[in-house]
């Protein structure tokens, strides 16, 4: 299906044409990635009134303002803490957060590693693009060692998280990492993150030549998508790559599928437990 | 509908429990915390209520994260609530913006303690006046309440809610340590008792697509929760009716700001609320809020006794505040004295209502201890 529906078609039932044009700047990736999500959301036939978008603050969490649902645009980095809100209110809404390297691994880093252990049912959607774009290209803590943002103009000395590694050792259901390159994968991947239960995240590299190319030898969106061809490995050949020849490599693929109970069921287990301690049902 | 207490009955309980109580029968199913001395015990209260009555209460990793949750619960249609103190209700502050903006309807409750930082956490203090009023940044307008005992802080919960569903605004419940602390005997009402007012949700499709715009002509706009089809898009950003971001254009910025504005000052009449004691023919009044009202209440009696003509006007709102009756009472009296547990908040506030017509005093007291009745008959009669 999702092969034969048109960019207009998709455009059409699900943008909000009062909010067009977006703020994205040429090359940008997050239009790829948006597309991705709603061709996902598309395929899987989900109903539009029963899904919430919700995002911080940054160039990817301008998204929710731009497609036809309910949408939550909130301070930066908390995102998933207004998510937990919504979710466990009303647990027939299916929650999707739009968020930001920075707004999500920095500010809201706390946030987000709680919101994985207590297995919110949420699917996250991450464009890493290694910068904070909408504030000028600052180093974030993704950027990788060397590379040049404008609050560490001689190259980046600190050491960059690695944001799925993080979400598969804090526990989440569904982790994948793709580059904006990886189209199939990534949409593959958004449908099954949003037919699971529980927290999954999707993380996409996606290129911002304005902000962060720009002050890295990569000016067009094409030389950062070379750019990651050469730094990324599949998670296959990876496994059988030494260590050291790993070294300032990143991992794509998907790393992780289980099916831990999500929040929602925990807490309506909860309420039973609670009703049955207190003698009130049996 | 089965409650986890008795209702229709007097019961002898702490104030903190007596706002959790407040809480469930105000109908409120959601509650976001983070421990912290003096307000767990309304957490506490919360989490073995809430499951009971089929609500939510959840333990977040932070503040921050507390009360970002009950927005989001808010917008998801639920009425919600989070309780802290000082140093929690900092960190608070960004997101009580938020909720200003977007106008969402939420219920605070800072029960204080000493401050700055860490300061005195199992004491109380009434140093949060001015942040509970300005604490977030910009130009915010919200209502903030000031119980003094034990029935009002069940009382003036319930209120908190309804001002906040009728208003569709965040409504902070300033107690302290003391009122937290303190067990007296509170009125527990039944369901049928209590007068609740729901939030306007939108009646047609046209209000539907204005969820900042003001249909009604009272500033409030009806509220399009999440997952009705309204398909609402919420912002922090300045937007326009619809809620689409306008981040550059002056009269937008204004149009929005002046309207959340007015839905609280056109109706301060109805929000202001103060009790009176012996006022009408005093010669020196006493302004409190809180908890120092308790002592201020005996130290007019003792004024009386002395032959001075002494009455208390006890604020139970703090925001909006009555400027305007405050310099009808300085016309009256000869000398207003206004004793806090900080050193000068509500002072500043009484100084600029009375505008001159009568001297104002402070009366301040930090370390932990509510003023006795006697420091302020002293004070008076010198």
């Amino acid at each position: 299906m999702m092969y034969l529906k048109s960019a207009y078609e998709i455009r059409d039932k699900y943008l909000r044409k009062d909010m067009l044009p977006t703020i994205f700047c040429p090359g940008c990736g997050i239009g790829s990635v948006l597309q991705f999500t709603l061709r996902a959301i598309d395929d899987l036939g989900l109903n539009q009134d029963e899904i919430v978008w919700v995002s911080g603050i940054g160039c990817s969490s301008r998204v929710p303002g731009f497609v036809n649902f309910d949408g939550l645009h909130t301070t930066h980095g908390r995102a998933l803490a207004f998510a937990t809100g919504i979710k466990l209110t009303n647990p027939n809404l299916k929650i999707i957060a739009f968020m930001g390297d920075g707004d999500t691994a920095a500010i809201g880093g706390n946030h987000f590693i709680h919101a994985i252990r207590r297995n919110l049912d949420v699917t996250v959607i991450l464009i890493n693009n290694f910068t904070y774009g909408m504030t000028g290209g600052q180093v974030a803590p993704t950027t990788l060692k060397g590379l040049r943002g404008t609050t560490a103009p001689y190259g980046q000395f600190e050491n960059p998280f690695d944001i799925a590694g993080l979400a598969v050792a804090a526990g989440a259901n569904y982790v994948a990492r793709w580059t904006v390159f990886n189209y199939l994968q990534g949409i593959n991947s958004i449908k099954k993150a949003l037919s699971k239960e529980g927290f999954t995240l999707v993380e996409f590299l996606s290129p911002c030549p304005v902000s962060f190319g720009r002050r890295n030898r990569m000016k067009t969106a094409p030389e950062l998508i070379r750019w990651y061809q050469k730094i990324t490995v599949p998670l296959a050949k990876a496994k059988k790559m030494p260590p050291e020849e790993l070294e300032g490599k990143i991992v794509i693929g998907e790393f992780v599928d289980r099916d831990r109970p999500g929040l929602v069921r925990e807490y309506q287990e909860y309420i039973k437990r609670a009703k049955r301690m207190m003698g009130w049902e049996q | 509908m089965r409650y986890p207490f008795p209702v229709g009955k007097s019961d002898f309980i702490q104030g903190d429990e007596a706002i959790a109580r407040a809480a469930i029968l105000a109908g409120c199913r959601f509650y976001a915390g983070y421990p912290i001395t003096p307000a767990s015990e309304i957490f506490e209260a919360m989490a073995l209520y809430m499951p009971l009555v089929d609500g939510v209460s959840i333990q977040m990793e932070d503040e921050i994260a507390s009360i970002a949750a009950i927005i989001g619960a808010s917008w998801a249609g639920a009425k919600a609530m989070t309780a802290t103190s000082g140093p929690g209700f900092s960190l608070m502050q960004e997101n009580l913006g938020y909720a200003v903006m977007t106008e969402t309807p939420i219920v605070v409750v800072d029960v204080q303690r000493g401050g700055p930082s860490t300061g005195q956490p199992t004491l109380p203090a009434q140093g949060d006046i001015m942040q509970s009023i300005w604490g977030t940044h910009g130009d915010h307008m919200l209502i903030v309440l000031s119980p003094s005992t034990v029935q009002e802080a069940f009382d003036f919960t319930i209120r908190a809610f309804n001002l906040a569903e009728k208003y569709r605004t965040p409504v902070v419940l300033l107690t302290d340590a003391e009122i937290a602390h303190m067990r007296e005997r509170v009125y527990i009402p039944k369901p049928e008792e209590i007068e609740l007012i729901e939030r306007k949700l939108p009646q047609n499709e046209e209000e539907a697509k204005l969820p900042f715009g003001d249909p009604h002509g009272d500033g409030v706009p009806p509220m399009p929760i999440f997952g009705k089809g309204y398909r609402t898009y919420v912002t922090g950003l300045t937007h326009d009716e619809r809620g689409r971001p306008r981040t550059v254009e002056r009269e937008v910025h204004e149009r929005l700001i002046k309207r959340i504005f007015r839905k609280i000052l056109d109706h301060k009449d109805e929000i202001i609320s103060y009790d009176e004691f012996m006022l009408e023919d005093a010669e020196i009044a006493i302004v409190t809020t809180g908890i120092v009202s308790r002592s201020a209440v005996r130290a007019v009696k003792m004024l009386r006794e002395k032959g001075v003509k002494a009455g208390l006007l006890k604020l139970n709102t703090i925001w909006p505040f009555d400027f305007d009756y405050i310099e009808e009472l300085a016309e009256r009296v000869r000398k207003i004295y206004v004793p806090e547990m900080n050193l000068g908040q509500l002072y500043h506030l009484v100084k600029e209502g009375a505008n001159g017509k009568a001297e104002v005093e402070l009366i301040a007291k930090i370390g932990g201890e509510v003023h006795t009745p006697m420091e302020i008959v002293e004070r008076v009669v010198g």
